[in-house]
């Protein structure tokens, strides 16, 4: 088996002129394939939408606790895939 | 529900735990929700990755018994209600496992799970689909169910999770709906169809009553999932709640619930009804139920069948990829 | 509504309605769950448009759309051969998609400026979906004809197994010719250069050859169809044949 379609964060601009809001994410190839799937998953192609996609991976994220460490880029993203492989198994 | 058997210990005392867990479940406690990137317990993210795989899975799998009608619906509206419908339901999956995503595990990896018997879906899609009437009974009864479980769901402390339970709520109330009319409209029908709506009751009343889970009134496993609120109601409650809830459609609908013990109780105003069988619960479970490997099968072939198209985009785009950076 | 605009928007509902009952067994079983959205997409647009031209058809001796596709036998159908084609694997269903999505563009776009107000007005909404279709297909043939070894060969053997079909959309009959001088359809055959010429730059890109052979299956607008149509309506048709007086 060969590696995962990347994941993809999904924005979308309503008819009404208000900001790119936060809808969802997806799994696609590339940035093309990911602006029609996002079509398909998450507007059902209603027309007058704006819809941006970016990759997961490339987001950067603030520090969640105000308290909290100063984080390494490397630490940044919002979706870490690290670690817990093992443990989620048993149901 | 989609998630019957997810145990977790018994609650920690506040004695027991440390700083950080006192303060993680203050900040529940206080109804705050929990966002991927903050501290949470170990244990607390090993139950929701199980919780929230298995809710994905049992949509993915749900998909099943009702596809297994897409092809055969009476009328073009009803087709197309059917087809719409169990895309809805590769929708959920979609949404929730992205939701388990941010908990740091792939949907790839859980999806291996789910393929080698791992992780679990629920009991329910382990039932056939026979008739047409059955259609509108997965609605009526099957996401009349799901309804209850996951309405307190959207408030459950884990952002994601909670985010998702909205978009899906939304979704499922929609199919409940049309899931009764279906099921009215064959109960008011020919003789046939009145026959077969009754059967499609008989057949599915236990199971969709088994989908709550076991009893777990006296159980110490769910505490702490209700501690940590990613589990609102006891599996009881929502039990008694869906029986309140469907014994009048059932008799609205002139049909008749398979259970001689259903009695109003005025006392505790809502039903006495009979407990399903647990050892057929456990035993489908396991993997005895009527589908199991059916339904695990046809999941495996369409996962295998599809590396080659998975791969070939990939490979595409990886190519492209290379192509733009060399012209650069 | 004359006879032969009943005929035509039947080949018209007929071709939406198989070829969107052929996407629907896919539903649950695609390779991804993002690609099971996105052709369940595709079914329901294609369900939707059958139902629009099924109601044109029938108006005139008040049959229903569902009359039409639940109480009519294989030789009474007059979709093209190509879309009652079985599903075979992914690489053969998007293919199929294709080489249909392709020609139907050209057709609904063509057909959005008729002379008769009703097929304008479907084949304008229509039209749109279409457009997002052949988008769909065209690079999902690419990027599948481009990508590994493997998805090279099944695209290759998809389209060889499948050019034979693809020729009778283009096939003029006495019918299409009589439409086609009220202005109200256009021929068969104009719309063919445009077909060769986008599918000719999607199959050279995808790195696919088209087979040589200009042979064409045919029968379907003439109600003589493959073996693959009747287990179809068989199942299809199934709970209308078998309780007559039931309402669903």
């Amino acid at each position: 088996m060969s590696s995962e379609w990347p994941l993809w964060e999904v924005f979308i601009r309503g008819q009404h002129g208000l900001n790119h809001r936060h809808v969802g994410s997806l799994h696609a190839v590339d940035a093309e394939h990911a602006l029609r799937n996002a079509r398909d998953v998450y507007t059902r192609r209603h027309e007058g939408l704006s819809i941006w996609v970016a990759r997961a991976s490339d987001i950067v994220a603030s520090s969640p606790t105000d308290d909290g460490p100063r984080f390494a880029p490397d630490d940044a993203r919002i979706y870490p895939h690290p670690t817990l492989r093992d443990e989620a198994g048993t149901p | 529900m989609y998630a019957q058997l997810v145990k977790t210990s018994r609650a920690k005392a506040p004695e027991e735990m440390s700083e950080q867990e006192r303060a993680f479940q203050a900040r529940i406690d206080r109804g705050e929700k929990i966002e991927p990137k903050e501290w949470m317990p170990e244990e607390y993210r090993r139950t929701l990755i199980r919780q929230i795989g298995q809710h994905a899975h049992s949509e993915i799998v749900g998909q099943l018994p009702e596809g297994n009608w897409i092809t055969r619906a009476p009328t073009l509206q009803r087709k197309a209600i059917l087809l719409a419908k169990v895309q809805d339901e590769a929708g959920h999956g979609l949404y929730l496992y992205c939701a388990a995503e941010t908990l740091g595990i792939s949907r790839d990896e859980l999806i291996a799970m789910l393929h080698s018997g791992k992780m679990k879906y629920s009991s329910i899609f382990n039932y056939p689909t026979l008739t047409w009437a059955d259609i509108g009974a997965v609605g009526w009864l099957v996401d009349g169910a799901a309804i209850m479980n996951q309405v307190p769901l959207q408030r459950c402390s884990y952002g994601p999770y909670a985010r998702a339970m909205v978009r899906i709520c939304k979704e499922e109330s929609f199919h409940q709906r049309q899931g009764y009319d279906l099921i009215s409209k064959m109960a008011r029908g020919t003789p046939e169809q009145k026959a077969m709506a009754q059967d499609a009751l008989n057949r599915f009343w236990y199971p969709s009553l088994m989908m709550f889970g076991p009893s777990d009134k006296e159980s110490v496993h769910s505490a702490q999932s209700m501690a940590w609120r990613i589990k609102i109601n006891t599996n009881d409650e929502l039990r008694q709640k869906f029986v309140d809830q469907t014994v009048p459609q059932a008799h609205y609908l002139g049909l008749t619930v398979p259970d001689d013990k259903l009695a109003w109780n005025e006392d505790k105003r809502a039903y006495d009804f009979s407990e399903p069988d647990w050892e057929e619960f456990y035993a489908v479970v396991r993997g005895d139920g009527p589908c199991n490997r059916d339904r695990l099968g046809a999941r495996v072939k369409a996962w295998e069948d599809g590396a080659w198209f998975r791969d070939g985009l990939a490979a595409h785009a990886a190519k492209t990829r290379g192509a733009k950076m060399a012209a650069e | 509504m004359t006879d032969d605009r009943c005929e035509y928007a039947l080949r018209l509902g007929d071709n939406a309605l198989i070829l969107s009952h052929r996407l629907s067994e896919w539903c649950g079983h695609a390779p991804a769950l993002e690609e099971d959205i996105a052709l369940t997409n595709v079914a329901l647009d294609l369900l939707g448009q059958a139902q629009l031209w099924l109601e044109l058809a029938g108006a005139r001796e008040g049959r229903s759309a569902d009359d039409l596709a639940y109480r009519r036998d294989a030789g009474a159908f007059r979709n093209a051969l190509l879309v009652e084609r079985p599903n075979g694997d992914y690489g053969h269903t998007l293919m199929r998609q294709y080489l249909f999505d392709a020609w139907h563009i050209e057709a609904l776009s063509a057909l959005s400026r008729s002379r008769d107000a009703g097929f304008a007005e479907i084949a304008a909404k229509a039209e749109k979906e279409a457009a997002y279709h052949v988008e769909r297909s065209a690079e999902l043939v690419v990027a599948l004809g481009d990508g590994t070894h493997e998805s090279h060969a099944r695209m290759q053997a998809a389209l060889d197994a499948l050019w034979p079909y693809a020729g009778e959309l283009f096939l003029g009959d006495a019918l299409d010719a009589r439409l086609a001088a009220e202005g109200v359809v256009p021929a068969a055959t104009s719309l063919r250069a445009a077909w060769d010429a986008s599918t000719g730059a999607v199959f050279a890109q995808a790195t696919l050859t088209p087979p040589a052979s200009a042979f064409a299956h045919k029968g379907g607008r003439a109600g003589r169809h493959s073996e693959a149509l009747g287990p179809l309506l068989a199942q299809m048709q199934f709970l209308q044949r078998a309780y007559p007086d039931a309402t669903w």
